[in-house]
This record gives C-alpha cells, sequence and structure tokens, in this order.
C-alpha cells in the first residue's frame, strides 16, 4: 500500500505539472486578455491600457510567467484576482459554501433515486415501471439541463408561484426555510441527468450480478429474496459504481455551469464562467488546478476503496 | 345663515379637505422622514472593483455613485451642479482663470467621511495625487496627468494649474470620486488595500457587505450632506442572463432592472406588465459603419455616399430590432445639448446611389459589380461573430448594396480578436460597431476624429476609420481649449456637420435600452451623461 501511494503521489505531480503548464499556455494564447474589456471604453487611452498591463505583470514574457506562477502555488500563493484584486483561494473558497450545498444536495437525490429505480428495473426488468424508467431516462439525458431550468422556473415559479425564480435565498431573510424553498427546483432540475445516468448504470450493473451463480446459489440455500438482494446483490453491483463516484468527486466541487447561471446560484460553475468572461488568469487558473488535483484525488480514493473492498484487486 | 345652507357648506367643506393635499400638489408626506424598505437593483454583470479610482468597467459605477461623491455632479440636461464642491468654478465667479489654467474650488463645509472624520481639501488633493501615481492602477489618467502645483489653500478651499488648458476636465472631475486620506495613505500598496474591499466614502450609502457572486449590499448613510437617502437598503444583485433577469422582473425578486436591461424582444409584454413602469430610454450608444479611408475605393466621398443611400435603415430597425432605436445621422446622444439637429437626413434610395457612382466613374462590370481603373468595388465588413443581430443586418445590407453593384462580403470575427489590434490599428476595411463618443458628458471627440489620433499612422487615440479633415482638427481643437458652453456648442455642431457630410463612418441609428422597475419607486430618472441607472439612487423612495 506505501509503495503504491508513493508511486501514485510522483505521478500525479506530474500530471499536474503538464495540466499546470498546458492550461496556462493556452489560456494566454487565446486572444483577448483582461485588458479587452477597455477596448471599446474611449476614456480609457493607449498609455492608461499599456500601465495596466504592466502593473499585472503582463508584459513579462509567457513561461517566466509560467515559472514565477507555479513557484507561488506550490508554496501557497495562489495568486489574486484581476478584477476584484483578492486572493484567489478565498475567491474560490467564497463560491465553494453554494456549491457544495447544490451538488451535494442533488448527488444525494440523483443517487437514492437512481439507486432505487436502477435496481427496481433490473429486479423488474421489462415491466412497465423498467420501461417507463428507460424512456424517462433517454428523456433526460436528451434535453439540455437549461431547458428543464427554465421550464420549471415558468410553471413553478411564474405561473403556479410555489418556488423562488432562483437565488440562493431571499435577500434579507436566511432563515433554513428559506435556504431549503430555494433549493427544491435547482437540485431536482441538476439531479435529473444524473439519475439517468446511475439509474442506467446501476441497472446494468445489478442485472450482471443478478445472473452470476452464486446469486443461484444463495437462492438454493434459501435465502431470503430480500437478504439476496440487499446482502449479495446489491453489494457486488455497487463495486463498479464506486470507481464512477470517485470521478464525480470533481464535479462536486466544479459546480454545475449551466444550472447555477439558469438559477442564479452563486456557485463554482458560475465562478469558471465569469472568469473566463472576464480573463481573469489568476482564478481560471485556480479553478483549473483545484479541478486537476480533485480528479487525481477522485480516482486515488476510488482505487483504494476498490482494493480494501474487493479481494479479488490487489494494489500494485 | 339658515341650518340647512351651513350643513350644505359643511358638506362641501368637509368634501374639499379630502381633497385639498391633492389639489396643493403631492403631500408633503410622501418622502419618508426616516431611510425605509430596500430596492433590489439586478444587473447583468458583477461589479467587483470598489475603489472608484482603480481599473473598471460600467457596472461599478453603480456603486461607486452611491458610497461616494465627486465634486461635481452632471444632471441629465447637462449643466453641473455642485456636490463636494460648494460651487461649479467658473470664469466669472474667479474660480477659473480666463485661459482655463488657475482652477480655484471652494469646498462644501461640514461633510463627513462614513467613519465619522471631516472631509477636507486634503482628501482632493490627496485622490488626485493618487491618480496620477504610477505604481497606482488607476482607471483613466487623461486630463489629471495635466494637474500641477496642487495646493490646499485651507481645508475648504484647493486650487491648482493646468499644464495646457482643457475644458472636458470638468466632465471628467463629476465623475472622480474623492476617497480619504486618512484611510489610504498609510497603506504601504494601495493597490492591495483593505478599503477595495470594504469602501469608506462620503455618499449616501455606506457599504454594507458583499456576498461574493451573489449580491452587494448598501445601507443608508443618515448623516448624508445631500438629499435622501430614503431607503435603508440599496442591493445590487448579480443576475448573469438576461433571461432570468427579465424572468426576476417580473416574479417581483428584483426591484429595478440594471445593466443591460430589458431585451427587445421582451418590451412589449413588459409595458403590459402591471406594477411595473417599463420605459425607452435613449442610451449614448450609436451603431454605425466605419470604412477605413486609406482604402481606395472608400477615398471618394460620392462611394461613401452612395452606400450610405443604399443602406434600408428603416427596415433593419423594424424588422431586426423590433422598432426600438431611432435612427439617427449624428454621434452624438440625442439628449445631449450640443446635439445638432439640423443636419441631412438619410434617404434609402437605390437609384439615386447608381447615380452617384455612375457619375463618379464607377461603372458596372460584366459580374454586376462596379469597377474604376481597375479597382473592383468590392470589401470586407466585420463584426463581433455570434451576435446575430448585427449578422442579420450584414445580409440585409449585402443585399441592397449588391442592388446598387457594391460587393461587400462578409467575415466576422469573435469579440476578443475583432477589437484588438484588427480595430485599433485600422487593419480593417469596414466594421459594424456600437460607440459611445463621449468620454463622461463632454462633447470633446478629439479621440475619434482629429487627425493626430490615428494609431496606425504613429498618432494616439481611437480615429480607427483613419478620418483627416484639417478644419475639423482646428475646431477640435478649439473645443477642448473653451470653457464657454455657447461656443463649444457652435463648434460642436459644426463638427458634427463636417463629419456627416464627409461620412467616415456611416451612421444607422441610437440604441434605446428598455428600462423597468416597480411602480412604487419614484425618481427613477435617466441620465446618458453617466454611465449607470443608479446616478440619484439618494433620491429613490418607495411610496407607501
Amino acid at each position: 500500500m506505501a509503495r503504491f501511494l508513493f508511486h501514485r503521489f510522483w505521478q500525479s505531480v506530474v500530471l499536474l505539472f503538464i495540466v499546470s503548464l498546458i492550461g496556462f499556455v493556452v489560456l494566454n494564447m487565446i486572444p483577448g486578455g483582461p485588458l479587452s474589456q477597455f477596448a471599446l471604453d474611449a476614456s480609457m487611452t493607449q498609455e492608461d491600457v499599456d500601465r495596466i498591463a504592466r502593473q499585472l505583470g503582463l508584459d513579462r514574457p509567457l513561461l517566466f510567467r509560467y515559472f514565477d506562477w507555479s513557484w507561488k502555488l506550490v508554496q501557497g500563493d495562489w495568486g489574486t484576482s484581476f478584477r476584484d484584486g483578492t486572493p484567489v483561494l478565498h475567491v474560490i473558497g467564497r463560491h465553494l459554501p453554494a456549491t457544495l450545498l447544490l451538488m451535494g444536495t442533488s448527488t444525494v437525490i440523483s443517487f437514492v433515486l437512481g439507486a432505487w429505480i436502477g435496481i427496481r428495473g433490473a429486479t423488474h426488468r421489462y415491466s412497465g415501471f423498467d420501461y417507463a424508467a428507460t424512456i424517462g431516462a433517454m428523456v433526460a439525458l436528451s434535453i439540455p439541463t437549461f431547458w428543464f431550468g427554465l421550464v420549471g422556473i415558468y410553471i413553478f415559479s411564474l405561473k403556479l408561484g410555489w418556488l423562488p425564480a432562483g437565488n440562493m435565498y431571499t435577500i434579507g431573510d436566511q432563515s433554513l426555510l428559506n435556504y431549503l424553498h430555494h433549493l427544491i427546483l435547482p437540485s431536482l432540475v441538476l439531479s435529473l441527468v444524473t439519475v439517468a445516468t446511475w439509474s442506467r448504470y446501476i441497472r446494468t450493473a445489478v442485472l450482471d450480478v443478478i445472473s452470476q451463480d452464486f446469486i443461484k446459489t444463495a437462492r438454493a440455500k434459501g435465502v431470503s429474496e430480500r437478504r439476496v438482494l440487499m446482502r449479495h446483490v446489491v453489494g457486488n453491483a455497487l463495486l463498479p459504481i464506486i470507481a464512477l463516484a470517485g470521478m464525480q468527486v470533481p464535479a462536486l466541487l466544479g459546480g454545475a455551469l449551466v444550472t447555477e447561471t439558469v438559477f442564479t446560484w452563486p456557485g463554482m460553475g458560475r465562478l469558471f464562467l465569469d472568469s473566463l468572461g472576464y480573463s481573469d488568469y489568476p482564478v481560471v487558473m485556480g479553478l483549473l488546478m483545484l479541478s486537476a488535483i480533485l480528479t487525481l484525488i477522485g480516482n486515488l480514493l476510488a482505487d483504494i476503496v476498490i482494493a480494501v473492498v474487493d479481494p479479488r484487486v490487489r494494489l500494485s | 345663515m339658515t341650518r340647512r345652507s351651513a350643513l350644505k357648506l359643511l358638506g362641501l367643506a368637509g368634501t374639499a379637505s379630502i381633497f385639498a393635499p391633492h389639489l396643493l400638489g403631492k403631500p408633503a408626506f410622501a418622502k419618508p422622514a426616516e431611510p425605509t424598505g430596500r430596492i433590489v437593483v439586478g444587473l447583468s454583470q458583477e461589479p467587483t472593483v470598489f475603489n472608484p479610482l482603480m481599473a473598471k468597467i460600467e457596472v461599478d459605477d453603480g456603486i461607486h455613485f452611491s458610497v461616494f461623491d465627486a465634486l461635481f455632479r452632471v444632471m441629465p440636461d447637462g449643466k453641473f451642479v455642485p456636490n463636494l464642491a460648494a460651487e461649479v468654478p467658473t470664469v466669472e465667479n474667479g474660480g477659473l482663470s480666463q485661459d482655463g489654467l488657475q482652477w480655484r474650488v471652494k469646498l462644501r463645509e461640514g461633510v463627513k467621511w462614513h467613519d465619522g472624520r471631516p472631509f477636507t481639501a486634503e482628501d482632493v488633493k490627496f485622490t488626485l495625487e493618487l491618480i496620477v501615481d504610477p505604481a497606482f492602477r488607476s482607471w483613466r489618467t487623461a486630463g489629471h496627468n495635466l494637474v500641477r502645483d496642487i495646493t490646499v489653500v485651507s481645508p475648504t478651499e484647493i486650487t491648482w494649474r493646468m499644464s495646457q488648458p482643457f475644458a472636458p476636465y470638468m466632465s471628467f472631475l463629476a465623475e472622480t470620486f474623492i476617497v480619504p486620506k486618512h484611510v489610504l495613505e498609510p497603506e504601504s500598496d494601495r493597490n492591495k488595500a483593505a478599503f477595495n474591499q470594504a469602501p469608506i466614502g462620503t455618499g449616501a450609502f455606506k457599504w454594507g457587505r458583499r456576498v461574493a457572486g451573489d449580491h452587494i449590499e448598501l445601507v443608508a448613510n443618515r448623516e448624508y450632506h445631500g438629499e435622501g437617502p430614503y431607503v435603508d437598503r440599496l442591493i445590487f444583485k448579480y443576475i448573469p442572463d438576461l433571461m432570468v433577469l427579465y424572468a426576476q422582473f417580473k416574479s417581483g425578486d428584483i426591484d429595478l432592472v440594471g445593466r443591460q436591461y430589458i431585451t427587445a424582444d421582451n418590451y412589449q409584454e413588459a409595458k403590459t406588465l402591471k406594477g411595473r413602469e417599463t420605459v425607452l430610454q435613449p442610451s449614448p450608444m450609436v451603431e454605425g459603419i466605419y470604412l477605413n479611408q486609406e482604402r481606395p475605393f472608400f477615398k471618394e466621398r460620392a462611394v461613401r455616399e452612395a452606400i450610405y443611400a443604399a443602406i434600408d435603415k428603416k427596415s433593419i430597425i423594424d424588422a431586426l430590432y423590433y422598432g426600438l432605436p431611432e435612427p439617427v445621422e449624428s454621434y452624438m446622444p440625442r439628449g445631449s445639448v450640443y446635439y445638432n439637429h439640423d443636419l441631412p437626413k438619410h434617404e434609402f434610395n437605390i437609384q439615386k446611389a447608381a447615380k452617384l457612382l455612375d457619375e463618379a466613374g464607377w461603372k458596372k462590370g460584366s459580374d454586376g459589380i462596379r469597377v474604376k481603373d481597375g479597382v473592383r468595388l468590392s470589401f470586407n465588413n466585420s463584426t463581433t461573430s455570434g451576435n446575430h443581430l448585427r449578422e442579420q443586418a450584414q445580409q440585409f445590407i449585402q443585399q441592397t448594396l449588391r442592388e446598387a453593384g457594391v460587393e461587400m462580403k462578409i467575415s466576422n470575427l469573435p469579440a476578443a480578436v475583432i477589437w484588438g489590434d484588427f480595430w485599433t490599428l485600422s487593419q480593417f476595411d469596414s466594421v459594424i460597431v456600437g460607440i459611445n463618443y463621449l468620454v463622461g458628458s463632454d462633447p470633446d471627440v478629439y479621440n475619434r476624429f482629429h487627425s493626430g489620433a490615428i494609431r496606425a499612422k504613429g498618432g494616439r487615440g481611437s480615429n480607427t476609420a483613419q478620418y483627416s479633415n484639417p478644419e475639423v482638427d482646428k475646431l477640435l481643437e478649439e473645443g477642448a481649449r473653451t470653457f464657454d458652453q455657447a461656443r463649444r456648442i457652435e463648434i460642436y455642431k459644426q463638427v458634427q456637420a463636417r463629419v456627416r457630410e464627409d461620412l467616415p463612418y456611416l451612421p444607422m441609428f441610437s440604441e434605446n435600452v428598455v428600462r423597468g422597475w416597480k411602480s412604487d419607486i419614484k425618481e427613477v430618472e435617466s441620465n446618458s451623461n453617466t454611465r449607470t441607472e443608479a446616478w440619484n439612487a439618494a433620491a429613490w423612495y418607495r411610496e407607501a
């Protein structure tokens, strides 16, 4: 285990270095940049724009800037935002709770619902429920999230007035009930696609396990159907799911760009979109690195958990 | 007097007294005695710069106008009124010398910063010096870099000298917010001061708090030296999607729609909403087609006039823009006192265009495109790709131009590319662009039309059409040196007339933005001399 971790650690470092280099170079090569917002502003003279470029350190050569940035990064200084001058880690930290709330809720919903639909569909194969679930999954996967979001707002907010039209809370009222009220629509809309995906995966995994010999043996031994299901089937079916769950970790903190925009949710997805729009390089790079690190950690955790849980797997 | 007539009189008096307050005008109790309630302004861009002297974009202005004051304020009619200054300096009252070089500004007494300390001339001196400090990431320095010898005569009087007369400086000062010396001077790096995240000003609203990416809350300053404020909380909410912004306006989650306002396709519906005011406000943005004067075919005025005559402005406005914009002949905002109403009106006439081109010697070739001296009248037209309204307009124009024998090819570029060197160094043939020609409210367009402002020729400025007219050059130079408004009005009207004659760019229309707010909010006024809808938030109040 220790050797495994050691190797993985160094692999990750090399990977992060490559990712950061590519990201940094590509980002800076995109035409535009943090100064393009001043291009059409008649009050700014070219001298003003050049001066600001110098003050932001953008007049130095690209590789020099990369090494300056990455050296500071490993020491814990992720830089400051071009837009409001606050440290990048603070900027990210401010948007993290909103994302965790939304993604956490929708992940829980989608996992519980997805598992239930998947297992039920597998055990009652070809029933009406199974067909309905399959078609529903296709629909949910084909239709874009923002459409669902806007339709949801239209029906439940503008027409029926049951739910708010967006935002995390009503300004002035930050009670728990208010938060929950605002959480309903965005988390349901967001979980729609994930429910569809999870239910398909779980259905397939369960079907896979149910047809195995040891399940037949358990039944033959007289184990109750429920116990067969809960103890033997689901446990084994969940193994591949764990690997997928590990890959979900970056998404958990990466936020959902489209849903956050439609529901005016101040999360990480929107931060990413806004920072790209304003070419706020330090924040974009910070988010990129965060996402890369989380992906690596997520995969690592998934590998470790599977190794611990599945006796067939040996970590090399 | 009989009992009956007495009763009748009493009855009349009683009824009259019910209506009397309304007969006398608005009841005095309409404006609250104490700031109450709140107003939520929805914005589709997020304000992130809270130090008003640092590099910023338009949406940041809403916060600055509320938290800070400038020396003067510019009203919708273009007049300057004193704000932190006690009076507007003029030659008559001795505030300005005859040659416009010496300035003496008297300041208002008894003004306090939000932290209770008194506002003095030292703060003004500090502000003006900070702007030109090379280590400070300031916004624009034009005008401020001409200021010399700032002297604090007394806590309420300050003087300085300009190294050259610069008339637009008055309007620049109306946008230069004063910052507190006692808070910023001790900071070693003003760019990273705590002040930048929790500003302290003299304005009608104090800084409340910021929830990054979501909203900014301002609280009423009960010791404000000017009128108001009448609301207790002013909140700027960030809603990035314009469709969602409108939906939240409809649902009532926001009280007033800020930039980028309501989209044109929602105007008709917005007008019918109950409890909402929806108005069209002229925007200072003028949409036009820039023609690169250094291209061989654009050198002849006849060609430019012909192309102008072959554009069906009305159809484009009605079919594509829902009829909202106003066709114009001038770059000056319609509401400005400098606007020239007497410019020749555009006429869509393809025969006239054809005639102009024939007379200028451009004969139709075998492919229907005109040729002269081996040069085909064929050019590229570019705009921001993805701007589907402009892309459709291009197709309209391409069609009508073809009928006149002119070939216009469409070649669009992404925003970041087109507004880079392609625009600033005049590498284009022609561009469709929306520009606000004025800086602040000042009519000085030296930057846009003077021959010294052509960067492609080594000059400094934004004269990207490479327009050069010595008469206009002289007028612009005089206008920047003259402080007499009557003379300036004459000068700039002439500039508009010359530019309209020469047509270095073809004026299309002036935009109208669709503004909306809840009907119980009063004193909401548009001011095209500022860049924000919240320029007078101190005067807003909600009718009970």
